[in-house]
């Protein structure tokens, strides 16, 4: 009865048993850390990144027609739009726009509740910045979009 | 009410300091071992523990005070920063909350949906407190293990709303996003992956010797304390009370799943972690069940674009990860609710640190923060 865990504790079976398990794990097809600058994680089309302002491809202008639905919708209210309206064209123009990139949660309400996809958050994930400023995006620094830097070997 | 004659009294001064019999150590609020900044006062004579008290608020970020700045919808991603560990079923709670305010139910595709993902987040909560309990005690390898094939779940988290941690997945009515392509081929290969793993969590731990001598018989509760203290989840299970809000009081379609509720006899570190293990093979269950019978249909409920409930109160709780996550909501019938109370399960589960750990010794008190499963995210709120 007691004798087979007896020999159990001399012969370290539960050990062994786990020592087992970690050596399964020890050729290099195994190794799954990512190393990193050089080897890019794969970005889902759904990832909320950095903030985009979109313009129309054809003509230029801006997609954004001042309605402020994104500013309302915003939980920290980071982003203002001021705009006003174009005698000529009878529509409103932006005047300027900002996006205090350090608040933002990415929570993507900004996002839902644009009305003319203007607003997106983009896959880029590499807003790191090593001082406060340029967090604040006006709207040409949206409009340019993301630059992801390239890292040489 | 009688008097509390244990007391820890940090006030006076001992008299005794210099005959070395008592000793008061502060633990954190920057250690390793408490999850975060936990600050625990230890009375202790040589290496026993003869009293604790807590000092928690060191994370506190004024979420309640937030939500009534906010309008509901608003007020959603927030949640998720309680509980970082269990966002999505953070976020189940105060959509369900909000939407027995509303008098509304999220359609049952939105139902299905929300559970696949609720319990696939007590999973990776599991997975978390999995790893970073075996490293408190000294087992080093289940951590990279757990965080590995936690990654799977991120992975279909981050395909389904974007965002890994603080996922912001449901909105309240239902789902914004519809399962995107291959969702439930995702989920079951995660499913027959992840069952082999758990395996080999426990051939690593269950029988292991240091891990077996290290929690068996340490931080016992029984079910009397357990109730009184209102400890709920997991701890309260292993202690072999069988309550699960999920079957308790079913809310989504839990009712549809068939499952087992997992006990305890012992209610000590190991038959924590036992319980947890199996609650781990249970989700799985639950999901399989889940991703078969997905229903047709839409995702989101007829909710009105600017959400204004009617006067009243409601208090809504569900099952998270690590016990009963609750959510009281005032509303005054404007856009902002008037008043948001959470009743986290760490905050309540914490209080039972003090009971578990009298005569016990200091490495146990690492032990037993880690089996309580806290997140001092969710303590302090």
């Amino acid at each position: 009865m007691s004798l087979t865990p007896l020999l159990r504790k001399i012969f370290l079976v539960d050990l062994v048993k786990g020592l087992k398990v970690t050596f399964h794990y020890q050729p290099p097809s195994e190794a799954i850390t990512e190393q990193y600058p050089l080897e890019r994680p794969v970005i889902f089309e759904r990832f909320r990144g950095q903030p985009r302002l979109n313009s129309n491809p054809d003509t230029g202008e801006s997609l954004c027609i001042v309605c402020n639905l994104c500013a309302l919708a915003c939980p920290e209210q980071l982003i203002v739009v001021k705009g006003e309206r174009n005698p000529a064209t009878k529509r409103k123009e932006v005047v300027s726009w900002t996006y205090d990139l350090s608040r933002c949660m990415f929570c993507g309400l900004c996002e839902e509740a644009c009305s003319t996809d203007a607003l997106e958050l983009t896959q880029d994930y590499e807003m790191a910045l090593y001082s406060r400023e340029g967090m604040v995006l006006d709207q040409a620094a949206l409009e340019r979009g993301p630059e992801p830097e390239k890292y040489a070997k | 009410m009688s008097e509390r004659t244990d007391y820890l009294d940090l006030d006076t001064k001992d008299e005794t300091f210099l005959d070395a019999t008592e000793l008061v150590l502060n633990m954190g609020p920057q250690h390793p071992s408490t999850h975060g900044v936990l600050r625990v006062i230890l009375k202790l004579d040589g290496e026993k523990v003869l009293g604790t008290e807590c000092v928690i608020g060191y994370l506190h970020r004024g979420v309640e005070k937030i939500a009534e700045n906010r309008t509901y919808a608003m007020f959603n991603p927030y949640v998720d920063r309680m509980d970082y560990v269990a966002a999505v079923s953070n976020g189940l709670g105060y959509c369900e909350a909000v939407e027995k305010l509303l008098n509304v139910e999220a359609p049952p595709r939105a139902q299905y949906i929300r559970v696949i993902l609720t319990e696939l987040c007590r999973i990776a909560s599991h997975q978390v407190w999995l790893g970073t309990h075996a490293l408190d005690i000294g087992a080093i390898t289940p951590l990279f293990y757990c965080f590995r094939d936690r990654e799977e779940v991120l992975k279909i988290f981050e395909k389904y709303c974007g965002a890994r941690l603080t996922t912001h997945a449901f909105r309240i009515g239902g789902c914004i996003y519809e399962a995107y392509e291959g969702f439930e081929q995702d989920c079951k290969k995660f499913c027959d992956a992840f069952l082999p793993k758990l395996d080999e969590y426990e051939e690593l731990l269950t029988t292991n010797r240091i891990w077996v001598e290290r929690t068996k018989g340490v931080g016992i509760l029984n079910p009397e304390d357990c109730i009184a203290l209102g400890v709920t989840g997991p701890v309260l299970r292993a202690s072999g009370v069988k309550w699960d809000l999920r079957k308790a009081q079913p809310y989504e379609s839990y009712k549809d799943f068939d499952f087992e509720i997992p006990t305890g006899l012992n209610g000590d570190t190991y038959d924590r972690y036992l319980v947890r293990i199996e609650e781990m093979r249970q989700a799985v269950r639950i999901i399989r069940q889940a991703v078969d019978g997905l229903p047709q249909g839409p995702i989101m409920a007829k909710v009105p674009k600017v959400i204004k409930p009617p006067v009243g109160e409601v208090y809504h709780s569900i099952e998270a990860p690590k016990g009963e996550l609750g959510y009281f909501i005032v509303s005054d019938a404007s856009t902002q609710p008037y008043r948001i109370r959470v009743r986290p399960p760490s905050f309540v589960n914490l209080q039972a640190l003090d009971k578990m750990v009298r005569g016990l010794l200091v490495a146990d008190v690492v032990a037993v923060i880690g089996t309580l499963d806290i997140v001092l995210g969710e303590v302090d709120r």
